[in-house]
């Protein structure tokens, strides 16, 4: 055999995006032996060109990247999520276009939080300051990342797993864990087949500055195109995730800054003063994409490669950090009862763990997006009729919150605030 | 598991090469959690949970291997679904087992794993006879009480061959009729996770008789925990209700 072996401990972790990282620095903390591979450097992903986007983080996540050492090095750069507003986005009739419609439904921190300085519903964070964050907090703790590294194909051996690396070396552990995104090479050659769709709606995300404070709310507009949000960022900024059909959205990408202006205020409204955009205009094609197992031979599914899902709940990012979540506190009670964490016992009581959860927001966010994207007049009046309902049900409100809080099901350690340890 | 007939006298097994395809299948069998070991591989997490806690609580020890250096006696060792997870967290593990199928089985799956654990053919007496007493910090004695022809004898001999300041822990299922319902009944007539005929009712043993003979034999019997199923999570876990399934420590 050429090459060295440069690792051989518990888990490597094939991918250094945020699920990765979070995963492997929630191993790291608690005393596993992990290790992490990329094809970039860590710091590549801080770049604007390379994410544009921003993350809602729900509280249950904040905890864990509390717990792990991340949010630490967030102070300033996250905002927090005071109330959230869904609204039908294009009133009935009205004179000017754009801003909230009549029937809403208003969620607010205070009904399940209510202390002063209670938790929020969430955090805005920029992509790249959560990568930036992380990036730093792994060469803090010294974890052990092999970057710019490529993976080129996983074997298993009696007893462990293999990653075998361009150029020959290789890294050993008992478990490995894909965390290679929706494209996933390892999924793939573990002949983990996935279903999925395109919904012909691509996202355009991009920062705007406005006049006028958000004061920490966030609003979800349901247009005929798809879901426009704006969410709350420091300052007087919010980023917008704006959703049309795919030519749309092109076209509306495409226009000139002019163009593009009169687009967003047409949309966006002026209820926060004069609005602007700050940063360069992202697309992103949007699909659903479920692996059919989570799991193979020494090998878990974790973050994208596992599932990607409509982003109109903003619910993508934390169901990796609910995947690090559960596989951490897997992976430390079968090493805490000398068990082998790579072994197919340990490995279904995660797949058990997190594909409900998957299949089910998967599911959830489908038939949302099916009934809220469109410009049917019965429909239109259905859902608002929805909205205002759910608004007038107080247990329907705090539900719907503590949902989209991560806060349903059974809880892994890290997402209630508690520390693992070996 | 059991103790079905008695070995002659304690041995070390070695295996025939010409064996080993053999006993390798047979071990890559135990070691599925899909196969007739189905069940152990589900109640196997919970209880190894809990006696690592409470070993780890008794010696004072936390970390990656809190039994290091620690002579641990597994008797009915099986395949070694208990001994393997005890010699990862850094104990010197001896497995006895009456069955030399189960052993060579055992070895063969410790091999492969990278694993050193001194697997031997016998009985809990036979080794007593051959060690002498006092022999090991921990003695593991889980699901074998409820098999063999004398358990207050063998509780005896497991006790002798414990050290002063070591601990012994018992594992079993309890004679009440809720437990003939869920653990025999149950698990071997409904969901038929076992054989018919793996534990006769007039067999089980209850706590109190655990207690009984281990105070006899001079250990401090502690009160017993309770492994329960979920079936929503189709799990175990440690509860307060010793009615089934229970765990006993037991210090000298």
């Amino acid at each position: 055999m050429t090459g060295k072996t440069l690792f051989d401990g518990d888990v490597v972790i094939s991918g250094g995006g945020l699920a990765g990282l979070t995963l492997a620095l929630a191993l790291h903390r608690a005393g596993v032996k992990v290790a992490v591979i990329d094809a970039l450097p860590l710091d590549a992903h801080a770049d604007t060109a390379f994410d544009g986007r921003a993350s809602a983080l729900a509280y249950t996540s904040w905890r864990m990247l509390q717990e792990i050492g991340i949010a630490k090095h967030l102070k300033g750069q996250s905002q927090r999520i005071e109330d959230i507003l869904v609204v039908d986005g294009r009133p009935l009739d009205g004179l000017k276009p754009g801003g909230p419609g009549v029937d809403s439904l208003h969620f607010d921190r205070r009904e399940i939080h209510p202390r002063e300085e209670g938790e929020p519903l969430g955090y805005m964070v920029e992509n790249r300051h959560t990568r930036i964050a992380a990036a730093k907090c792994a060469s803090e703790a010294g974890l052990p990342v092999f970057a710019p590294r490529r993976a080129h194909a996983m074997q298993t051996q009696a007893g462990h797993g293999e990653l075998a690396l361009e150029g020959g070396d290789r890294l050993k552990a008992r478990l490995i864990v894909a965390c290679d995104g929706k494209m996933s090479r390892l999924r793939e050659q573990a002949g983990i087949r996935s279903l999925g769709r395109r919904y012909g709606q691509s996202a355009i995300v991009l920062t705007v500055e406005h006049e006028l404070p958000h004061e920490g709310v966030a609003y979800e507009y349901f247009m005929p195109g798809g879901p426009f949000a704006i969410l709350p960022l420091t300052g007087n900024r919010s980023s917008l995730v704006w959703t049309e059909k795919d030519a749309p959205a092109r076209a509306i990408a495409a226009l000139d800054p002019q163009g593009f202006q009169e687009a967003l205020e047409a949309r966006f409204g002026d209820f926060l003063g004069r609005v602007k955009p700050v940063s360069p205009v992202h697309i992103y094609p949007l699909g659903l994409m479920l692996a059919e197992r989570f799991t193979a031979e020494r090998l878990a599914l974790a973050g994208d490669a596992a599932r990607t899902i409509h982003p109109i709940a903003g619910q993508g990012f934390n169901l990796g950090i609910r995947d690090a979540a559960a596989l951490s506190e897997v992976v430390v009670d079968a090493l805490r009862a000398g068990l082998d964490p790579g072994s197919q016992a340990v490995l279904t009581r995660y797949e058990r763990w997190r594909k409900t959860d998957s299949a089910a927001l998967a599911l959830g966010t489908d038939m949302f997006n099916l009934l809220f994207s469109n410009d049917n007049t019965a429909l239109r009046h259905v859902r608002g009729l929805g909205l205002s309902l759910a608004n007038a049900v107080p247990q329907a409100r705090r539900f719907f919150m503590r949902t989209a809080g991560g806060e349903t099901g059974d809880l892994p350690r890290l997402l209630k605030g508690e520390a693992l340890r070996l | 598991m059991a103790q079905s007939s008695s070995p002659e006298t304690l041995s070390s097994p070695s295996i025939d090469p010409a064996e080993v395809e053999k006993f390798s299948r047979m071990a890559a069998e135990w070691w599925d959690p899909k196969s007739k070991f189905a069940p152990l591989h589900k109640f196997n997490p919970a209880r190894l949970s809990w006696i690592r806690e409470r070993l780890s609580a008794h010696f004072g020890r936390e970390g990656r291997e809190p039994l290091e250096g620690l002579e641990l006696l597994d008797i009915g060792c099986g395949g070694g679904l208990v001994s393997e997870p005890m010699a990862r967290l850094g104990a010197k593990v001896t497995g006895v087992d009456a069955a030399e199928p189960n052993i060579k089985t055992a070895l063969v799956h410790a091999r492969e794993a990278g694993l050193k654990i001194d697997y031997r053919h016998g009985t809990a007496e036979q080794l007593l006879e051959a060690e002498g007493p006092g022999r090991f910090d921990v003695v593991l004695n889980l699901e074998v009480v409820e098999h063999v022809a004398d358990p207050a004898q063998f509780l005896t001999d497991c006790a002798a061959l414990v050290k002063p300041g070591g601990v012994m822990i018992v594992g079993t299922i309890n004679r009440t009729s809720r437990a003939f319902v869920t653990a025999i009944f149950g698990v071997e007539y409904v969901l038929g996770w076992l054989p018919r005929g793996t534990h006769r009712f007039a067999k089980l043993v209850k706590p109190e008789e655990v207690e009984g003979a281990l105070k006899a034999a001079g250990l401090t019997p502690e009160t017993p925990v309770g492994v329960s199923y979920n079936p929503l999570k189709d799990s175990f876990f440690i509860s307060s209700d010793a009615g089934v399934n229970y765990l006993m420590a037991a210090t000298k």
